[in-house]
């Protein structure tokens, strides 16, 4: 048992059983599903969060368009779905029974080519990741190659996530337009708007979020998650050691594209509909929010900033519907000032070290002081510092 | 360009940024085991020349080869792999790792996006850390965060940093700078150990100490070469006396 509780410690997975306990057992104790269905369409922001943490928290590459990337993985899980939705027998009035309502309403007779292989979902779920991956690759291959870096790199993703949405909205017969794609019903023939649906939905979705915060811990932890950090101090450095600095950049790119076509499937799942409302700047903004309020080096944290964010935004919204939005700008403001490692901050700096002295003082008064002894004057070994940096959040300032 | 034995050969290289010539038609050979200081007033153009050999400065002309191979259209990161290793001015280190970690991000293994993610700091790796952390005097501080070093021991750091890829051509550019009389001292100790098995380029302004680690010297003027030889032929030569030396 205490062999478990040091090898949890040694590698930060305190705060994930933590996370894991509070997504798993306490929220669908707590909550019904209705909040419950809320929380998991919460928890696919938490992907792009993550997402934001590995590439900008660790690389210090700032993207303000990784809704581009959600989009485009809800889109092609839309997709499949909608086909679905869109049978001969339930389309019948239309007057091209078959093909999805938006494009019958836009005068198409038929279903455009590149959208004949959705119809399979082995083909769509490999799009879901693929497609993000891809067009974070020629982006950022592009741009990292040519060392275009910070806020000039910032911008081109603003650039991406208007076209993009311009794109999508003009194009209305192929993609739905504005309203994108509604009416979402069955999953080869489940039905995901049923209350026991809602809620394997909600489990997948936490599992994958999980196992993506473990995979995330893993880089971190990795020789890449160090050299992501290097990087971000002395780029220079770094590549004058023999590393291709680009191909680096361009895979936690990659890989937070990838998270992010994850997080929108799943939203598309569970809400029921894929918009360009996900796509465009303003979402991309606020999800980079998520990541600064929970702290944008602690994957855990920037979960929890997409929960809190989030739950800020309906609780405001419900109640005062005429303040909301300032209110959740003086959140942001708040939190980025007050607490510029955002709320992951605040517990690494003030909450562990009050509990650690509580805890000490509390040991202190119950055993003599000579037994606390061994431990605080064990000798600081070389190897110890293999660790990488507990955390990631402590020692470490942007 | 004719192969030589030098371990490093610059033949007519020249730079220009806006028509000035940072570096003008300059021709310098560095043989193996060789530790070549560099000296010249400032602007003379010592700092590019070190650019220009790893990269971070494209030539307008000229022709850059190391042990034969020609090095101006390789990228940065490639001439390093190739054996060449530079020390920046201002200490170069990550502030916010160790002292142990920045030294292991510098072991010449898992350079590779997928190689990173599967390297495992072996014992080999730690023992090499542990040597090099040795030769720099840092063997006690390797759980120390970078950013907490002194200046001086930062600056052996980054010098630690490049000898665990064991470079054949080592340009360190003005590694004193800012220490005290006894961290100068330990320094010459150092590099006249490290220059054994390879050859080493300083960029220097303090006299004395050139005069402890120099085997020969260069030195700069105008982007060209104005004298070359001993310490102490430079020194007698009138033209270095009239615009570096000083009267």
């Amino acid at each position: 048992m205490n062999n478990l509780t040091t090898w949890i410690n040694k590698r930060g997975l305190g705060s994930v059983a933590i996370l894991a306990l509070l997504l798993l057992v306490a929220f669908p104790l707590i909550f019904d599903i209705f909040r419950l269905n809320l929380i998991g369409k919460y928890l696919t922001y938490g992907f792009v969060a993550l997402g934001l943490v590995m590439v900008w928290g660790y690389g210090g590459i700032l993207s303000l368009g990784q809704g581009v990337f959600f989009g485009l993985g809800g889109y092609a899980m839309a997709m499949f779905l909608k086909l679905e939705a869109s049978d001969p027998i339930t389309t019948k009035i239309q007057s091209t029974p078959g093909i999805p309502d938006f494009m019958d309403w836009n005068q198409l007779t038929a279903l455009p080519l590149w959208w004949k292989p959705f119809e399979h979902l082995p083909f769509a779920l490999i799009a879901v990741v693929a497609v993000p991956t891809l067009l974070a690759f020629i982006i950022s291959y592009a741009m990292f190659k040519r060392r275009v870096g910070g806020v000039y790199f910032a911008i081109i993703t603003q650039a991406v996530a208007l076209i993009l949405t311009v794109l999508i909205i003009g194009q209305q017969g192929y993609t739905g337009g504005v309203n994108g794609m509604t009416d979402l019903k069955t999953l080869l023939g489940w039905d995901t708007r049923t209350d026991s649906a809602k809620y394997i939905l909600y489990y997948l979705c936490t599992f994958l979020l999980l196992g993506s915060v473990l995979l995330c811990l893993w880089i971190q932890k990795s020789k890449l998650g160090t050299l992501l950090l290097a990087m971000r101090d002395k780029e220079d450095r770094v590549r004058f050691s023999g590393y291709d600095v680009a191909s680096f950049k361009v895979f936690v790119f990659c890989l937070a594209a990838a998270l992010s076509g994850i997080g929108g499937a799943l939203f598309t799942l569970q809400v029921g509909f894929m918009s360009p409302s996900f796509v465009g700047i303003v979402p991309s903004i606020e999800m980079v929010i998520y990541a600064a309020v929970g702290g944008r080096m602690s994957l855990v944290g920037a979960v929890y900033g997409t929960l809190l964010v989030n739950f800020g935004k309906s609780y405001f919204s419900e109640s005062f519907p005429d303040l909301w939005l300032f209110l959740m700008a003086g959140l942001f403001i708040g939190v980025t000032m007050a607490f510029p490692e955002g709320l992951a901050g605040v517990v690494e700096q003030k909450v562990k070290p009050w509990l650690r002295s509580r805890l000490a003082a509390r040991k202190a008064t119950a055993t003599p002081p000579a037994g606390a002894m061994p431990a605080t004057l064990r000798p600081l070994r070389a190897d110890k510092t293999a660790d990488p940096l507990p955390e990631g959040v402590g020692s470490q300032r942007a | 360009m004719s192969n030589t034995d030098f371990a490093l050969a610059v033949e007519d290289l020249t730079v220009s940024f806006d028509g000035f010539k940072a570096i003008d038609s300059l021709t310098l050979y560095i043989d193996r085991n060789e530790l070549r200081v560099i000296i010249g007033p400032n602007g003379a153009g010592k700092t590019t020349l070190l650019d220009l050999i790893c990269g971070k400065t494209k030539a307008s002309a000229g022709s850059i080869k190391f042990k034969n191979e020609e090095l101006t259209r390789l990228d940065e990161h490639i001439r390093v792999r190739r054996g060449i290793g530079r020390k920046f001015q201002t200490p170069s280190i990550y502030e916010n790792l160790s002292v142990f970690q920045n030294l292991e991000v510098s072991y010449p293994a898992g350079r590779s996006v997928f190689g990173a993610l599967g390297f495992k700091c072996s014992d080999e790796v730690k023992a090499r850390v542990q040597v090099v952390a040795e030769e720099i005097g840092l063997a006690d501080a390797l759980a120390m965060e970078a950013g907490l070093l002194s200046h001086g021991q930062k600056q052996w750091l980054e010098i630690g940093m490049l000898l665990m890829q064991e470079p054949e051509l080592l340009m360190l550019d003005e590694p004193i700078a800012g220490m005290s009389a006894r961290e100068r001292e330990l320094t010459a100790e150092l590099l006249k150990r490290i220059c054994k098995n390879r050859s080493v380029i300083v960029i220097e302004h303090d006299m004395e100490f050139v005069k402890q680690i120099a085997h020969k010297v260069t030195v700069m003027h105008q982007g060209k070469i104005l004298a070359e030889g001993s310490m102490e032929a430079v020194q007698a030569d009138p033209k270095v006396i009239d615009v570096y030396l000083g009267h």
